[in-house]
């Protein structure tokens, strides 16, 4: 037993992305320390490197696929797409930062450091085959998450965000971690495989294995902001820095929703008849509650915050398929929903301008006049968050919707087309904005937007386009990852 | 001295329920920040009394392995916990969670 402990060498190589991240946190920590204030931004761009670095790492570790540490890990195409996804967010979201510290004059090497640190846990939760490890990815995560809400500490409303997300993160985190330990006491293990084995047994405790499920469904579902458990997420998606509510609604979601799909689709897959109703009522409430909340908000950040929880809703519907067609969409939707979303955003921590004083609706009022091309691009990620053909949004719900009625769904289809019908209405109110009002005062003393920023903006734009052009760039990969669930 | 039984696995699986639903209670129905900040500690070593209990039962040691992973992580959340209710407190003079409320709107 303790002969084999010593993990090979291929085992670190596998796990050299999370190794990276942490060797430049901690470089970027030290750092801080002997920086002055004009020296700052390279904290940034060392942080930039070290993302670029896990990326290629990532991309390298496709060449040796399997599990590490007693498998407590696996790397299979799946993780490696979700490592990569979720480094691409962090990527955009330290560029869209740079711009964004400088003018609340809080340009500082913790923040950088924090996001790394965050990535990790998002990544240890992409390749996760243990449920400790899946704690630990989540808490490195959250923990990291938390600060960086609450980072411009002076600022009342970072602060409230900070406090609603620690509160419900750890209230969340709570119910995860009982339904780990009943899991454990069911299974008498915590790898996945090892739990699949055993509820596959018939008669093997199923209510209590049900309610052990359902326990790890809740804390998931307060991760990804699911309704009932979707309070938490446009207050504090309202109170962070611009470019914090991006990654907050993009990295640690899309890691939860990894997590979320391997679980379900493998440890729980024999109780499926247990879970799937659960799931059905949860997609619909909260494609119900996003989009029709979001109806009547004004200030955009919240209104995003009320789309993500809609959003999530569409990716639930994908899991209530239970199929590889299903997974496979659902990497899609994360895929191009981080784009959009970040790139939205980003946009909006533009415009924000100091202390994010304008982030109503009318304060985009005639940004198509002043900023031609920055307008054009935000309507890229609205009608991609609409679900127009030719952005990534559009295959992304197409491709959820046909894995649903693959799998006879056709109530949730009909339901979920309606709900993404009545979300045009806000998401359009965006776009009337910006191209038929007057120019308002946010927009008239609007500054040039700096390189970085406009780097970050046009990256998201891009990808949108490329995935609404050419689907199946992306659309073969995700279907051999998913392939592994059946 | 008197030969006592053991105490079976479902007394100490239900001390552990309850200590949870008391734990979830406090957080749904208390309003200072710090005690709902303490019903969630609660929740956490009720999880932490059914992985010692079932790893006793299971006759395996990593169930005591993870209650210690659960301590540190949660000693970890403390610290953070703790730093940004001070902050709220600066700002705001108040540990009344119905008080943070400037976002409705």
């Amino acid at each position: 037993m303790f002969g084999n402990f010593q993990p090979h060498a291929a085992e670190y190589l596998r796990f050299l992305p999370e190794i990276v991240l942490c060797v430049f946190g901690i470089a970027v920590m030290m750092l801080e320390a002997v920086t002055n204030e004009k020296q700052k931004l390279s904290l940034g761009v060392i942080s930039l490197i070290g993302i670029v670095a896990a990326f290629a790492a990532n991309l390298w570790s496709h060449t040796d696929l399997g599990a590490a540490f007693q498998n407590m890990l696996v790397v299979d195409n799946y993780g490696i797409f979700f490592r990569g996804l979720v480094l691409v967010v962090g990527l955009l979201c330290v560029l869209a930062s740079f711009s964004y510290l400088q003018r609340e004059g809080a340009q500082t090497g913790e923040y950088y450091a924090l996001i790394l640190f965050s990535l990790v846990g998002q990544c240890i939760l992409a390749t996760a085959s243990d449920l400790i490890m899946v704690f630990i990815g989540l808490e490195i995560s959250s923990i990291a998450t938390y600060i960086l809400a609450g980072f411009l500490r002076d600022d009342p409303r970072n602060n409230e965000s900070a406090l609603k997300y620690f509160l419900l993160g750890s209230f969340a985190t709570a119910f995860l971690l009982y339904g780990i330990a009943w899991v454990y006491g069911l299974a008498g293990s915590t790898n996945l495989d090892e739990i699949r084995r055993v509820l596959e047994q018939p008669q093997r405790m199923s209510i209590v294995a049900g309610l052990a499920a359902g326990l790890i469904f809740v804390g998931l579902a307060f991760k990804v902001s699911v309704a009932p458990f979707q309070m938490w997420a446009p207050d504090v998606y309202q109170g962070a820095a611009a470019p914090i509510s991006a990654f907050m609604s993009a990295g640690p979601k899309a890691a939860a929703f990894a997590v979320f799909f391997r679980l379900f689709m493998t440890s729980f897959r024999p109780i499926d008849a247990r879970w799937i109703p659960l799931v059905w009522g949860c997609a619909l409430l909260s494609m119900i509650v996003g989009n029709f909340a979001a109806l009547v908000q004004t200030n955009v950040k919240r209104l995003l915050g009320y789309s993500s929880i809609a959003h999530a809703g569409y990716i639930l519907v994908a899991l209530t398929a239970a199929s590889s067609i299903g997974v496979s969409a659902a990497m899609f939707y994360l895929a191009s929903y981080a784009l959009m979303n970040i790139g939205a955003f980003v946009v909006i921590s533009y415009i924000a301008a100091r202390h994010e004083r304008h982030v109503r609706i009318e304060d985009l009022a005639g940004l198509g006049y002043r900023e031609p091309v920055t307008a054009a691009l935000l309507a890229i990620f609205v009608f991609s968050l609409i679900g127009v053909p030719l952005t990534g949004g559009f295959f992304a719900k197409f491709y959820v919707f046909q894995a649903a009625l693959d799998s006879h769904l056709i109530w949730l289809t009909v339901l979920g087309l309606i709900n993404s019908a009545i979300a045009a209405y806000y998401y359009l109110k965006i776009i009337v904005a910006i191209y038929m009002r007057e120019p308002g005062e946010a927009v008239a003393e609007l500054p040039a937007p700096a390189a970085s920023l406009r780097a970050a903006i046009w990256a998201s734009a891009f990808g949108t386009l490329i995935l609404g052009i050419f689907p199946s760039s992306l659309l073969s990969f995700v279907s051999i990852s998913a392939s592994s669930f059946r | 001295m008197p030969h006592l039984p053991p105490v079976p696995l479902s007394w100490y699986l239900v001390l552990s329920a309850i200590l949870f639903v008391l734990g979830v209670a406090g957080f749904l129905y208390r309003k200072s920040i710090i005690t709902v900040f303490m019903s969630i500690e609660l929740m956490l070593n009720a999880v932490n009394l059914s992985f010692v209990s079932f790893s006793y039962q299971l006759r395996r040691i990593d169930g005591h392995i993870y209650s210690f992973f659960v301590m540190v992580v949660a000693a970890a959340e403390a610290a953070v916990g703790l730093a940004i209710i001070l902050t709220v407190f600066k700002n705001r003079g108040t540990l009344q969670i119905d008080e943070v409320d400037s976002m409705k709107r």
